[in-house]
């Protein structure tokens, strides 16, 4: 363990807060996960380590459980995790243009992160958010009908350290790190932030409404 | 010509919707004031009357379902809500529990209070952050109105809510891989029987529900079972969300009574994309076999789409219009299945791989004859045959589609590769066309 006194100290009042959750500890493994990548920026050997002693079982079993959730990232990973959802639908509804023009834009391919450390870019699958499509996700909040250049636009952005605002979500993209800390059940104060809908989720209340013919 | 019926989707519009203040000016929380002064088989026997079936997909009744819990024998017993939602084309979980996520709390703690659970979960996939905070915000509202925690408005009955995210994998969207999954395991399917109800989380009792199931709840005890029977069809009762997405003018959630036609909900849409005409669809995701315009006046009920030869699943109509390559959409679907199978069976871990090749080889034009009758012999050999529901699945619009557009797979044959035009099938295509005009 690398860790330093300070981190384990910190690192095990939030593991005990998770684990209080659950009625037997090892529910608590895949926010403990979480937890690591919002401090290490992905599951570290160090990170996995601490989940091991915090929940009793062996790091290879949490390794087994690591490397199957693709949300868990095994190297270190960019601030900003830019993932366009390829699967059928969206790809079909530009998905595939926007991959295209952002690997090119960026330099960089699937799961690979550019030098400057900023963005990791990601093929995505279904996101839930079909009706809004083209979708693209920046650390896992929303950015709906996208194309191309809204794309570029967006990694530009990012990149510059300039506030990004998803379409729907909180009123700022915030890093990885930050997102993983809400992932393990920490709340950060932005759920009041953003709106409650998006147009297509409210497309047949605006129907019934007799509006938006 | 059926008429919408706004009821989950009701407060969507609202200025803060997801608050407690929005959800309890509209009377919410009153249809738990209500239960919670009465029996809890008084619960389970107005979901039993309103004929709420499972809206996951598959549809299973769900007072029957709760019915199949044993007699309590004093240890714990647990709701778990799938909120993992994550089959292609289906989107209607994740905005509920943006907009309103009130109505899944309420839900969630009159079925505790129906099943005698004292600790529900709700397994969210970890890949919407802004729905997370929304369900935690809610949850903590719901304490401080003393909603949750022990003697609920002095009613004896104790609750707590877990909100858990997970990590990306759609197989936990199966309920017993989501029970291994919320254990802190691997997310692998378990062999069934014993089923959850039986043998659950932590091997005791279970119940799990789909998320827009449960946040039917409120308003069947509210407004009482025969108000909810008395929308959609004999067998196929209640209002659900129907998904439209993909080539239609105002895609979105369009929440209706059960066995309304997609050729309704399409005129309420606006219609597939203008300048086009719908080539094929899904009624319920990736998982349901394709259909076409044939079956535009087919109602939209578990029996009907049933009887068409594919399911209703969770009525995500994905709507593809004449620009669509179905060899392109399909080999897309098939390489989501490939990824997403949990490796522990070998039909579904083996055959999606290949399946997965044959679609390479096809989109590059490198494919014979041969390799169609082989996507036809792998799907045989993997449908009843895997370990659980994702591999069926995997060959679901595999051989719909061919069935349905063989003729197509033949065009990409022999060096010749996709013969369609992949940019016209863009939105950003569909907007270009309307500026030119």
């Amino acid at each position: 363990m690398t860790y330093t006194d300070e981190q384990t100290a910190r690192l095990a009042k939030d593991a005990a807060a998770i684990i209080a959750r659950y009625p037997e500890p090892r529910s608590a493994l895949l926010p403990l996960l979480h937890l690591i990548q919002s401090e290490d920026g992905y599951v570290s050997p160090d990170g996995m380590a601490f989940c091991a002693d915090q929940v009793g079982v062996s790091t290879a079993e949490v390794s087994a459980v690591a490397t199957f959730y693709s949300q868990y990232k095994r190297r270190p990973t960019g601030e900003y995790q830019v993932g366009v959802c390829i699967n059928t639908l969206c790809a079909l509804m530009g998905g595939d243009e926007i991959w295209e023009r952002l690997t090119e834009h960026v330099g960089v391919g699937n799961d690979e992160t550019t030098p400057d450390g900023k963005i990791t870019l990601e093929r995505i699958e279904c996101n839930a958010a079909c009706d809004f499509a083209p979708v693209m996700m920046v650390n896992w909040e929303f950015f709906d009908n996208q194309t191309p250049e809204s794309a570029a636009a967006i990694v530009d952005d990012l990149r510059a350290g300039k506030d990004v605002a998803p379409t729907r979500g909180a009123d700022k993209v915030v890093t990885l790190k930050e997102v993983s800390r809400v992932l393990a059940g920490f709340e950060d104060g932005r759920a009041n932030e953003g709106g409650a809908a998006g147009g297509p989720t409210k497309a047949g209340l605006d129907a019934a409404k007799g509006g938006a013919k | 010509m059926t008429t919408l019926t706004p009821i989950l989707s009701r407060h969507w519009g609202e200025e803060k919707s997801w608050s407690i203040a929005t959800y309890e000016k509209d009377g919410g929380y009153a249809a738990l004031k209500k239960a919670l002064k009465r029996k809890p088989a008084d619960v389970i026997q107005a979901v039993k009357d309103s004929g709420l079936r499972g809206r996951g997909g598959a549809g299973f009744p769900t007072g029957v379902k709760w019915g199949f819990l044993p007699e309590p024998d004093g240890g714990p017993r647990y709701l778990v809500i799938n909120a993992d939602e994550s089959e292609p084309g289906t989107c209607k979980d994740v905005p509920l529990m943006m907009a309103s996520p009130h109505l899944l709390i309420e839900g969630a703690i009159l079925t505790s209070f129906a099943i005698d659970s004292h600790h529900a979960f709700i397994y969210l996939r970890g890949e919407v952050v802004h729905v997370y905070r929304r369900l935690l915000n809610a949850v903590a509202e719901a304490k401080k109105a003393g909603y949750l925690g022990t003697n609920i408005l002095g009613s004896g009955f104790d609750l707590e809510i877990t909100v858990h995210a997970g990590a990306g994998a759609y197989i936990c969207g199966e309920e017993s891989a989501l029970l291994d999954s919320l254990e802190g395991r691997r997310g692998q399917p378990r062999l069934k029987p014993p089923f959850p109800a039986v043998k659950g989380l932590y091997g005791r009792p279970t119940t799990v529900n789909n998320v827009e199931t449960i946040a039917s709840v409120p308003g069947i005890v509210d407004q009482g079972a025969a108000w909810f029977a008395g929308m959609g069809t004999e067998k196929s009762k209640g209002h659900v969300l129907y998904s439209l997405s993909g080539h239609v003018e105002r895609p979105g959630q369009y929440e209706a009574p059960l066995g309304v036609t997609l050729r309704e909900l399409l005129d309420l849409a606006g219609g597939v994309r203008t300048g086009h005409r719908l080539k094929f669809w899904t009624p319920g995701g990736s998982s349901t076999p394709l259909l076409t315009d044939k079956h535009l006046d087919m109602p939209l009920d578990y029996e009907s789409v049933d009887a068409a030869g594919s399911a209703l699943g969770t009525r995500a109509l994905q709507i593809f219009d004449e620009t669509t390559c179905v060899v392109r959409a399909v080999a897309r679907w098939t390489e989501f299945y490939r990824h997403e199978s949990c490796g522990k069976c070998t039909p579904c871990r083996e055959g999606t791989f290949w399946l997965d090749q044959i679609y390479d080889r096809l989109e590059a034009g490198h494919a014979t004859e041969a390799d169609i009758e082989q996507l036809l012999a792998t799907s045989k050999s993997i449908l009843g045959r895997s370990f659980c529901a994702l591999g069926d699945s995997a060959t679901m619009t595999i051989t719909s589609s061919i069935e349905l557009f063989r003729d197509e797979y033949l065009a990409h044959l022999d060096g010749r590769g996709c013969p369609l035009n992949s940019a016209a099938t863009t939105l950003f295509a569909t907007a270009e066309a309307k500026g030119a005009k």
